[in-house]
């Protein structure tokens, strides 16, 4: 069973990248930065779960999505980090706790 | 055990031991660092599938622009991580338990999950055997799924357009060139001719 290597084991891989990814947004939950990296890493797991996919049932459409969610990840990074430097730069932080201007 | 079985022990290991960095290192760069390290064990991971283009997409997009951005915020903004991590053994216990509960759902279906009979005919574009992985791709993504490859350009368009508008700003007593002022200015209003008295001076 360990020997031989299946549709199984990249999954394994993925789901744990992905609870690790979860568990990362909240060990962090102060850094607005290492939270986006989990993030990163969740899609990161979805993609190998793509690709495992797609080789076990033998059909190209699962990498052809994978590539459409690298796209919205890459987007995705670029938006957040932007929103990231301007808030930096009027607040002077970045802890999430303190995203709190629009309570009365 | 073969090539192929250590060959993807060896890039799951990495990849699930620099997952966990990423989570749990102190310094932000660390973090930046050991998730290109996971990028790069995934890309393995999807040769050893048999998806070399996205493999090199992967090392591409993701190492090249995603991490690369990220590790130039982390280095651009002056921040206090140690401030920010306070408070991280208080979410600890509560992260594991999440996390556990997440990880028990995740092997409950892992164990138990089976195709539907006669799924593996059900693929809409089965992977040829004759092409290359990249002709394959290609063949598919510019006929069948032209409009959803439009729509990916148009998400990066917009993010790229958003991106700049977001952080462009106008600076205030920043010295630039200004060209037109230069190439108005005559010698007239340049120089100015005075007669300075012996031993005097101006």
């Amino acid at each position: 069973m360990l020997a031989e290597i299946g549709v199984g084991h990249y999954l394994a891989v993925a789901s744990i990248l992905f609870t690790l990814g979860v568990v990362g947004i909240f060990l962090n939950r102060k850094n607005v930065i290492i939270i986006l990296m989990s993030v990163e890493l969740m899609l990161l797991a979805v993609n190998i779960n793509f690709v495992a996919f797609s080789t076990y049932l033998n059909d190209l459409v699962g990498q052809i999505f994978a590539i459409f969610i690298l796209t919205v990840a890459a987007a995705e990074a670029a938006i957040g980090l932007a929103i990231l430097v301007i808030y930096f730069r009027n607040r002077g932080t970045i802890a999430v706790e303190d995203i709190d201007m629009l309570k009365g | 055990m073969g090539i192929e079985a250590l060959a993807f022990y060896l890039f799951a290991g990495v990849t699930v031991m620099s997952g966990a960095m990423v989570v749990l290192s102190k310094n932000p760069v660390h973090c930046v660092l050991y998730l290109i390290l996971a990028f790069f064990s995934t890309g393995g991971l999807f040769v050893l599938m048999g998806a070399e283009f996205l493999a090199m997409i992967l090392v591409i997009v993701y190492v090249g622009a995603v991490a690369v951005l990220f590790l130039f915020v982390v280095m651009m903004l002056d921040i206090d991580f140690a401030e920010l991590r306070a408070g991280y053994a208080q979410y600890l216990p509560f992260g594991i338990v999440l996390g556990g509960i997440l990880a028990l759902q995740l092997a409950l279906i892992g164990f138990n999950w089976q195709t539907g009979p006669g799924a593996a005919d059900l693929g809409a574009t089965p992977v040829p055997t004759d092409k290359t992985n990249t002709e394959a791709i290609g063949q598919v993504l510019y006929t069948e799924y032209f409009f959803a490859f439009h729509g990916a350009a148009m998400v990066l368009l917009v993010a790229m357009i958003g991106a700049v508008v977001l952080t462009l700003r106008e600076r205030t007593g920043v010295k630039r060139q200004n060209v037109s002022a230069q190439n108005a200015r005559t010698a007239r209003e340049a120089v100015e001719v005075v007669s300075v008295e012996t031993r005097e001076g101006i």
